[in-house]
């Protein structure tokens, strides 16, 4: 038994080779998680905050690659493993929730067939037990009259309720460590609050840690112990949520915190950030947020900045570079 | 369910009311029934009275309901090759041509199901790359090519297997089966293999496809975050999901088969319908042309109607639609 | 070559479709053996030591002589003689000749017939849209090779005998385009229903361009990669048609022998060990076939349309 942090990731790059070049999707990203943690993976589409999730569970679609840096799982080196024992530890120590829970069950099983057999993968059940314990997950992440659900195929449940089958399934094995890419993009505003109510109790019951990956800031604010903002491939800015919220240090994660509303706010225009993140064919010199930045000096346009730790609190900025130097 | 069962049946009854309306018509306008019953130089008023007891000079619609009420109770006339009842020499025939072809589309689907759900899965490693390429040549061969390929290889130079014939077949009642017979056995073996090459690897390049798609799909991957077996995730999972579209075109390979099956009992002398079909065709024996068609068609529209019915069995999301 | 020729041959080069087809060993194979047996279809008639259609310059004597490599073969007979005494490399090249003309009409007849259809199907919709795709859903669940057989069986019971030869040639394209039209008016319609519902093509409508022009300007040219890839793939399903007609004695004559009939015709010959007039056709044939498709497969790719 391990009990360093349930997840650590250090110097990540994947790269994704075209016809034309390789493009590097995510470069040097590094954080750990603590267990029971939540950490909150916040940026725009195509800024790798997917890919990194992916990454961690050994699901990355190729042609892309890891084409650097290390990963543990509880304590466990993963992102060398073959495919057969990456096996081992998803579903029992790592788990993944996906963003659409219309496609992440299969249509041709009923429910219970799906949640029997991941039980009976990872524990030494039989049949029944298997069945009663998938009674009582289906129970516990709250869809009414289970008996019955049980029995139903997936296209008798409603999006809200899928997405807690898809969480009762991620849950069979007990695992220590969720990866959850957009668990609530797909569904309904209503029912968004719902399941990442639901999310945020199970894993404080069963203290398991979360990577909540989102572009929902309102979302991470609401859930997560600590917040990662991804640009570009990089981590921009990584610390405790409420300093981060409140107190943003880099640039791009202040133009995000302003362009949203704050309750009972009434402005006549939402702030915006300038401008598009760049395609990853054209990553700007320098800091890859420059073209974009309100507060960019000459350096930034020159050289990448490097990583300033504030006391547990992350900023890749020549603003708080220069500060240290 | 039944609603659409029903819906289905009636749909193939137009089929084949259509495909019979061909068939009068080649009955009909193809050559002359009097000419081929009493030879040219028979008179005028023999003519006149055999075309009147024929009921030749009835109205269109008649003579065609006729037809069908004929076709229905199995009765296709005369054959002018053989001068025997159509509907004898087809069910002596039939026994031949079935038991090719179903040995055929097993074979096909026991090899061809297998090999793609390999390419699909390990689409990069060499073997995948060499089913594809020799799937590739198995598409371009020609049936009948082939047949004389295996006959030059195996009954020629090797002798190992009769290069044509049925064998020694055995009676079970009216139905005379060659696969009981050691004999029968051998000689079934070349033009089985040969029919079912092309079908072969049709089925291997769909279900790797298939495949392919599926390994895709978020549910695969959702199975695989959740940690399970290789073996469930492939043939379980992606395995039920590609059934849909092999059943679809299995179904249609079966009519495909038939049609082939032509070319290779010519090849291979098999005294199956295909060859009887093609002596007609050269003879000019136009009721058993009719009853080749009919009776194809009625094969095609029952595989289909079966294919439709296993929809329902195999997928879910369409039972609940229909209950 | 100019600086601006070389930049366009250069842009040639490198573009997209080019730069698989290098990539791709396979579609290179499939370009050149496919070239190189159509250009010496073409030539025939120089390329041929003896012409199979004159029956003056056969010698029954010559007969049944095997290939240059084997004992009692010669130069004079490079691939050796049929039982009639004539040249088999000869007729394989005028077989070849006759087999490709055959196919090649009967895909563009398909093509073009198919096209058409589907264009006016999707510009004319309604019953006609609907009676159109009827016919071809029955069409396609009866194989092609079935409706070739029978086309061409009826076709020469219906006709008197004396015609027989001189007909064969379009009955067989006939028999072989009939069913292939299914396919390209298909695709033509999806296409074409795509497009119509664009604004330009709307536009264009309402201020009164003539649907013909609309078609020919607009629909079209987004149809043309699916349709290209379509008739390769039915380019070899087409040669392969027509060589199991012949090979069946629907098709072409022996007085007229395509690659089809020739093996038809050696097949005879089988066991009494002559078995070069029969395999080195069907070897010829399978390669033509073969190579067809490595094109169909690789331009399917290349091209990617939205083809099934």
């Amino acid at each position: 038994m391990h009990d360093g942090p349930i997840l650590q990731v250090e110097n990540l790059r994947i790269e994704i080779p075209t016809r034309h070049r390789t493009l590097v999707a995510v470069d040097d990203v590094s954080f750990e998680l603590a267990r029971g943690e939540v950490l909150g993976v916040v940026g725009e589409s195509g800024a790798g905050k997917s890919l990194t999730g992916a990454a961690i569970i050994g699901l990355l679609r190729p042609p892309g690659r890891i084409a650097g840096g290390r990963i543990w799982i509880d304590g466990k080196r993963v992102d060398n493993l073959s495919q057969a024992e990456m096996r081992k530890v998803r579903g029992r120590i790592a788990g993944a929730i996906f963003q659409d829970p219309m496609t992440s069950l299969n249509p041709l099983f009923t429910v219970g067939q799906q949640l029997v057999e991941t039980i009976r993968t990872h524990l030494d059940m039989s049949r029944a037990e298997a069945r009663a314990r998938a009674l009582s997950l289906l129970a516990e992440v709250g869809i009414p009259a289970p008996e019955q659900r049980l029995d139903q195929y997936p296209h008798q449940f409603s999006g809200g309720m899928r997405q807690r089958v898809v969480i009762a399934l991620a849950l069979c094995a007990n695992p220590k460590l969720i990866i959850a890419d957009e668990p609530t993009t797909a569904l309904d505003v209503s029912i968004q609050a719902q399941i990442i109510a639901l999310l945020k109790r199970l894993c404080h019951e069963h203290g398991t840690a979360v990577v909540l990956v989102t572009h929902d800031m309102g979302v991470i604010a609401e859930t997560a112990d600590r917040v990662a903002v991804m640009y570009t491939g990089r981590i921009a800015e990584l610390g405790p949520v409420a300093e981060v919220v409140r107190a943003p240090r880099h640039p791009y994660t202040a133009g995000l915190m302003a362009s949203i509303p704050a309750i009972g706010e009434t402005r006549d225009r939402l702030y915006q950030i300038d401008g598009s993140m760049p395609r990853l064919t054209n990553i700007p010199q320098g800091c890859p947020f420059n073209p974009r930045c309100p507060a960019v000096f000459d350096r930034c346009r020159r050289e990448r900045p490097e990583t300033v730790d504030l006391g547990g609190h992350r900023v890749a900025c020549w603003k708080h570079g220069e500060q240290e130097a | 369910m039944i609603r659409f069962i029903i819906s289905r049946i009636l749909q193939s009854i137009g089929v084949m009311l259509a495909v019979g309306l061909i068939a009068f018509a080649l009955f009909t306008y193809v050559g002359d029934p009097v000419n081929n019953m009493l030879g040219p130089s028979a008179s005028t008023d023999d003519r006149a009275r055999l075309r009147t007891e024929l009921g030749l000079d009835d109205p269109f619609l008649v003579q065609y309901a006729r037809f069908i009420g004929r076709a229905v109770q199995g009765d296709f006339g005369l054959s002018y090759q053989y001068a025997r009842p159509v509907i004898d020499i087809v069910a002596e025939r039939l026994p031949a041509t079935a038991e090719l072809s179903l040995v055929a589309v097993f074979l096909a689907l026991l090899v061809g199901i297998p090999m793609g759900i390999y390419a699909g899965i390990r689409p990069r490693s060499w073997l995948s790359k060499l089913f594809m390429s020799v799937s590739l040549i198995g598409v371009s061969l020609p049936t009948f090519f082939t047949g004389i390929v295996l006959i030059v290889l195996f009954a020629i130079v090797l002798r190992w297997l009769p290069p044509f014939g049925r064998g020694d077949v055995v009676m079970l009642g009216w139905w005379s089966t060659g696969l009981l017979s050691w004999s029968g056995l051998k000689s079934i073996l070349l033009p089985s293999v040969t029919l079912s090459l092309f079908q072969m690897t049709l089925i291997m390049r769909l279900v790797r496809s298939e495949m392919l798609e599926i390994v895709r799909t978020d549910y695969i991957r959702f199975a695989q975050a959740r940690g399970l077996t290789s073996r469930a995730i492939y043939f379980r999972h992606a395995l039920k999901n590609t059934l849909v579209p092999v059943i679809t075109i299995t179904g249609l390979q079966m009519g495909s088969i038939i049609a082939f099956a032509v070319i290779t009992e010519t090849v291979f002398q098999w005294p199956g319908l295909g060859l009887l079909f093609i002596q007609a065709l050269n003879f000019g024996d136009i009721p058993v042309m009719a009853a080749y068609l009919v009776f194809v068609s009625l094969m095609f529209v029952a595989i289909n109607l079966f294919v439709d019915i296993l929809y329902f069995v195999v997928d879910p999301r369409l039972r609940s639609g229909w209950t | 070559m100019t600086d601006q020729g070389l930049s366009r041959w250069a842009a040639f080069w490198n573009s997209d479709i080019l730069y698989e087809f290098r990539r791709s060993p396979l579609a290179i194979v499939g370009f050149v053996v496919a070239g190189s047996l159509i250009l010496s279809a073409l030539l025939a008639p120089i390329l041929a030591p003896y012409d199979p259609y004159d029956a003056s310059g056969i010698d029954l004597m010559n007969g049944l002589i095997p290939p240059f490599w084997s004992d009692g073969g010669n130069m004079t007979f490079p691939l050796g003689t049929d039982n009639q005494g004539r040249d088999v490399f000869s007729g394989i090249l005028y077989g070849l000749r006759l087999s490709l003309t055959i196919s090649v009409s009967a895909v563009l007849l398909s093509a073009l017939v198919g096209t058409a259809l589907g264009l006016v199907a999707a510009w004319v919709g309604g019953w006609f849209d609907s009676a159109i795709m009827r016919l071809a859903d029955i069409q396609l669940s009866f194989p092609a090779i079935l409706i070739a057989l029978l086309v061409d069986g009826v076709a020469r019971n219906v006709l008197p005998q004396e015609q027989h030869a001189s007909l064969a040639m379009p009955i067989v394209i006939l028999a072989i385009a009939i069913s292939g039209w299914v396919q390209y008016a298909r695709t033509v319609r999806s296409i074409a229903m795509v497009e119509k519902g664009k604004d330009y093509v709307e536009a264009a409508r309402l201020i009164g361009v003539n649907p013909v022009t609309i078609a020919m300007r607009h629909i079209l040219p987004n149809a043309t990669g699916s349709i290209f890839v379509l008739g390769t793939v039915h380019l070899a399903i087409a040669i392969l048609t027509e060589a199991t007609l012949s090979f069946l004695g629907l098709g072409m004559p022996p007085t007229e022998p395509s690659i089809g009939t020739l093996i038809r015709i050696g097949n005879d010959f089988l066991f009494s060990g002559e078995w070069w007039i029969t395999i080195l056709p069907g070897v010829t044939l399978a390669l033509l076939v073969l190579s067809v498709n490595l094109l169909g497969d690789w331009l399917r790719d290349a091209l990617n349309p939205q083809l099934r």
